[in-house]
């Protein structure tokens, strides 16, 4: 549940670097998502065929904070998402570094805190630190969305015992991995862990069929929590024989 | 009168911030926009004077992750 929005496909995909919009067109379709992020940005060529498709995929849209250093920036671009869009949904990125895009987490929770007060539902790009977590629901936000591995790396879920434990630290808490995943094992991975969705772009705009790709993220992330629900078995040290030894003959 | 608009020094002749974005011949609700860094709300525009060296942005809806 997210602030109230109950989704049936758990992947949200970000709607950058596709090879063409027809391609994003299509693969929108294949992924099932039913939550795209897209950006603010000074009009360039296509804006009017992007906006055709965002209203054709008939997908929420939650529009990003990317690309802003500061607090100041990041809910001024807020500000302006929301009447552009008409939802009071934002993605709040809050960029720390340029070269590991980490998140500030001083001016992710501030940013937070004022959007929050301003009554947007706030999704913050965070870490799995859990103080930080901690700190942004204080801040009022209801879904925190801990990154996999740095923005675009494509490395998977590089804090595996960390995101374990933000998992158990929240239980009642919307958890989002956001960013660094690579391939659809490992958005599996965390859906397994208990994620409640993951939000993922470059790995299925940057492949060499995004349509596919788009599908086979959509398939993994519905195997992920489908296996979530149902249980999985605790893992073992030794082997355990799965076939009965009642019954068996003597051949020796 | 010299504004930058959208990173770019621009003449114009418009004294508000909605006949700026008249004069750019885009559709006013299809996009967004800040004077100085603030967020200026459609309501708004009309009240907004420009000034000398006002920092314009006029942003649209683009692709993101």
């Amino acid at each position: 549940m997210f602030y109230g929005t109950e989704l049936t496909n758990r992947l949200m995909l970000g709607t950058a670097q596709y090879p063409s919009p027809q391609i994003l067109r299509e693969a929108i379709a294949a992924s099932g998502a039913e939550v795209i992020t897209v950006s603010l940005r000074r009009e360039g060529a296509g804006g009017g065929a992007f906006r055709d498709i965002l209203k054709e995929s008939g997908c929420r849209i939650l529009p990003n904070t990317a690309g802003c250093h500061t607090a100041r920036e990041a809910v001024t671009t807020a500000r302006m998402a929301r009447e552009l869009f008409g939802t009071t949904w934002i993605k709040l990125e809050v960029i720390g570094h340029a070269d590991t895009l980490q998140p500030d987490p001083f001016a992710l929770v501030e940013a937070a805190r004022i959007l929050s007060g301003e009554g947007f539902e706030v999704f913050p790009y965070t870490t799995e630190d859990l103080i930080v977590g901690e700190r942004l629901v204080e801040a009022g936000c209801r879904v925190l969305m801990p990154w996999g591995s740095p923005i675009g790396s494509g490395q998977g879920l590089r804090h595996r015992a960390a995101l374990r434990s933000m998992r158990a630290h929240f239980p009642d808490i919307p958890l989002v991995v956001d960013a660094g995943l690579g391939a659809p094992s490992q958005a599996t991975e965390a859906m397994e862990m208990g994620f409640d969705a993951v939000l993922l772009n470059t790995a299925v705009a940057r492949a060499l069929d995004p349509v596919a790709m788009a599908r086979a993220f959509g398939q993994a992330v519905a195997a992920g929590r489908t296996a979530h629900v149902a249980g999985l078995m605790p893992a073992r040290d030794m082997a355990v024989a799965s076939t009965p030894h009642f019954g068996m003959a003597e051949l020796a | 009168m010299r504004i930058d608009l959208n990173g770019t020094g621009t003449e114009t002749g418009a004294a508000t911030l909605a006949e700026l974005i008249a004069a750019m011949e885009v559709d006013a609700a299809s996009v967004a926009t800040a004077v100085d860094g603030q967020f200026v709300p459609l309501g708004l525009r009309d009240a907004t004077r420009l000034q000398q060296g006002s920092r314009v942005e006029v942003l649209s809806p683009m692709q993101g992750g």
